[in-house]
């Protein structure tokens, strides 16, 4: 009971009212535009997160994280191109839905189905999020290296691109956090005898650079590309049929969601696209599929929102973070000084549960938002490329310099944009390097540390029972992508 | 699918050494020898002060880790290649070399300078030839980006031809 004050307390801050206000509003601007999305936005506001205190922080990259998975429909219905790639499958249902004339109708579901997704992971999170932190209890330095190590082989899975690639990006990723001083000794480690250096490359500038300026790259290949726009009369909420046709898919897909995203690593764009194949394994129609179904766009978006509140899960029991956005929130609590743990559960209930009605407000502002005001904000994408990248720019340099006043961290962002534009051209998902530079630190500190605790007999970290189903379970990740694609042999 | 399909024989009827895959791993393992060569100069942390492991042994895992997973994808694109990729056109090198053009100028010159060259330029390169247009994200938003971070969050920026009047 106490805790469902606790959530409710947000309802009562006139400021956090205004923050939520805010970073839903913006979390759709970038969840519409083509190329960024939460988790570039997350990046380029967390400088400013510094003016605020800890909890209207987190709100508000929360806020953007809920708003910005939504918002990327709203594109993928009106010009077929997803606002963000968590919104890939809702086009492939969506578009041709609104091609019909129906984009009110697609645009609804999409709301509707996000909607109840989104609170439904948000139930998840204030369940089982607790329940973890208390797991967590149990875990010492070889459990979290097990699984630190579990998350990184997870990345084997992301998206549908080659597995072997991703791990490539995440060891890279890994291989980023060992850049400064070594944490233990204070040995220079690819420092090169840049004093910059000393300190580690920041995980801002990398994110930018990967996102952001990766994209500005990508969008100078295609700027003679022209969007058939669809136009939007309104919005229409689902008919009783449409609901009778979707409910069962809706649920299923909120549950594939919420667990996708509780796995670490994993994210909305995988999930959206779990949660469309089983839409269509299941539906009576599967033949509608590809060509505007409603239960393949309810099936997605359901789906991809579900796994925002699952993603917190890991992110704030155990600090392993479930998404690249969730890697954001995760650099914004540290930032302002707050560790996520177990002991986050016990000592600040107030900031946690604050922080579980934030997400729950934050998915009906964004129904409304949406509902009432997604014509307008599909006119954002009417904003030409040759003036948003350039401001986009201007942006991101100084974000990037704000957070050190570093001139070298704008380069080192330069620099990203440049090896993100390239790893995506040649298949590298930029992903990865994320969880692999957030979670670098961890795996070689609890290896380091638990090194010395068995007195480094490395055969001890199987005589830890928890550690050991880590090691089982990454054994388990590493396999599934070779056991897919012999499936899908078998099948052709 | 079919176009993949096309783009692939393309690649595969490619000597080898032209294949993106060559190039791709040959890169990627090229600049990993180089950085495991890097951590043989680490320092040694005598036997009392080492915790667990050498500083250099986790990067030199991680290393001999991508090599030879690089080393499997490219025996895996031997029998199944990379689909070849369209060639980038101008504007991609354009906005490339202004990336280039803003370290050397932000370096050199000015900071408020470089951000309004390179957001000239590009969008000048994009397409946009409205002089309204270019003095708006060239001068008058770089101008409320400035001026938003220093009164938000009291950032200094680095002196400047620019700068250095601004702030005088």
């Amino acid at each position: 009971m106490d805790n469902l004050l606790l959530m409710l307390a947000p309802l009562f801050s006139s400021k956090l009212l205004l923050v939520l206000f805010f970073g839903t509003l913006f979390g759709l601007i970038l969840g519409v535009l083509p190329g960024l999305g939460p988790t570039t936005g997350g990046a380029l506001i967390l400088p400013f997160t510094m003016t605020l205190d800890p909890l209207s922080a987190i709100v508000l990259l929360t806020s953007i994280y809920c708003a910005g998975t939504y918002g990327g429909a709203i594109t993928a219905v009106l010009i077929n191109t997803p606002g963000t790639p968590a919104a890939a499958a809702t086009c492939l249902d969506g578009y041709p839905l609104a091609q019909k004339g129906e984009a009110g109708r697609a645009l609804g579901m999409a709301t509707v189905s996000s909607t109840v997704g989104g609170i439904f992971s948000v139930v998840i999170l204030v369940f089982f999020a607790p329940i973890l932190a208390q797991l967590a209890y149990e875990f010492g330095q070889p459990e979290y290296f097990a699984l630190a190590i579990f998350g990184l082989t997870m990345l084997a899975s992301i998206g549908e691109g080659s597995p072997i690639k991703n791990l490539i990006a995440g060891a890279f990723g890994i291989l980023i956090s060992t850049v400064g001083k070594d944490f233990m000794t204070s040995i220079d480690r690819f420092t090169f005898g840049i004093n910059e250096l000393t300190e580690g490359i920041g995980f801002i500038p990398v994110v930018v650079g990967l996102f952001a300026m990766s994209e500005m790259l990508t969008q100078s290949t295609l700027i003679n590309q022209v969007f058939n726009r669809i136009a939007l009369k309104a919005i229409k909420l689902p008919s009783k049929d449409d609901y009778k046709k979707t409910w069962k898919t809706i649920l299923r897909s909120s549950g594939i969601g919420s667990f996708i995203g509780v796995l670490p690593a994993e994210g909305g764009t995988v999930a959206s696209l779990i949660g469309y194949s089983e839409a269509k394994r299941f539906s009576k129609n599967p033949e509608e599929f590809g060509k505007g179904s409603i239960e393949g766009i309810a099936g997605a978006e359901a789906a991809n929102n579900a796994a925002t509140g699952g993603a917190m899960v890991p992110t704030l029991a155990l600090g392993i973070p479930g998404s690249a956005t969730t890697a954001v929130i995760l650099t914004g609590l540290i930032i302002h000084g707050v560790r996520p743990g177990p002991d986050l559960f016990r000592e600040q209930p107030d900031f946690l549960y604050g922080i579980f009605g934030a997400m729950l407000i934050a998915n009906i502002l964004f129904f409304i938002f949406g509902f009432f005001g997604a014509k307008i904000f599909a006119r954002i994408t009417l904003v030409p490329n040759k003036i948003l990248w350039p401001m986009i720019f201007a942006v991101s340099v100084c974000g990037t310099y704000s957070l050190n006043q570093s001139i070298i961290d704008v380069w080192i962002m330069l620099f990203f944009g440049v090896l993100g534009f390239f790893m995506r051209r040649y298949g590298f998902s930029v992903v990865p390097v994320i969880i692999g530079l957030i979670l670098g630190e961890l795996v070689e500190g609890t290896l380091r540390q638990s090194l010395v605790i068995f007195d480094g007999n490395w055969l001890m970290f199987f005589t830890r029972p928890i550690a050991l189903t880590f090691f089982i379970l990454s054994l388990i990740a590493l396999a599934f992508p070779l056991i897919r694609s012999r499936k899908i042999k078998k099948k052709q | 699918m079919k176009n993949v399909q096309k783009q692939k024989r393309a690649n595969k009827s490619l000597p080898f050494f032209f294949r993106d895959e060559f190039r791709v791993s040959l890169v990627i393992i090229l600049v990993s020898v180089a950085l495991l060569i890097t951590t043989f100069t680490f320092d040694i942390v005598p036997p009392i002060l080492n915790r667990g492991i050498q500083p250099a042994t986790f990067p030199k895992a991680l290393l001999v880790l991508i090599i030879v997973m690089t080393l499997l994808i490219y025996y895996l694109a031997t029998k199944n290649p990379w689909k070849v990729e369209k060639k980038l056109p101008g504007s991609f090198f354009l906005t490339l070399s202004s990336f280039v053009i803003f370290v050397v100028v932000s370096k050199t010159l000015d900071f408020f300078l470089a951000i309004s060259a390179l957001s000239i330029f590009v969008s000048y390169c994009w397409g946009e030839k409205r002089l309204f247009y270019l003095l708006l994200v060239g001068i008058i938003f770089p101008i409320i980006v400035f001026i938003f971070f220093e009164t938000i969050l009291g950032l200094r920026f680095p002196p400047g031809l620019i700068t250095n009047i601004y702030y005088s």
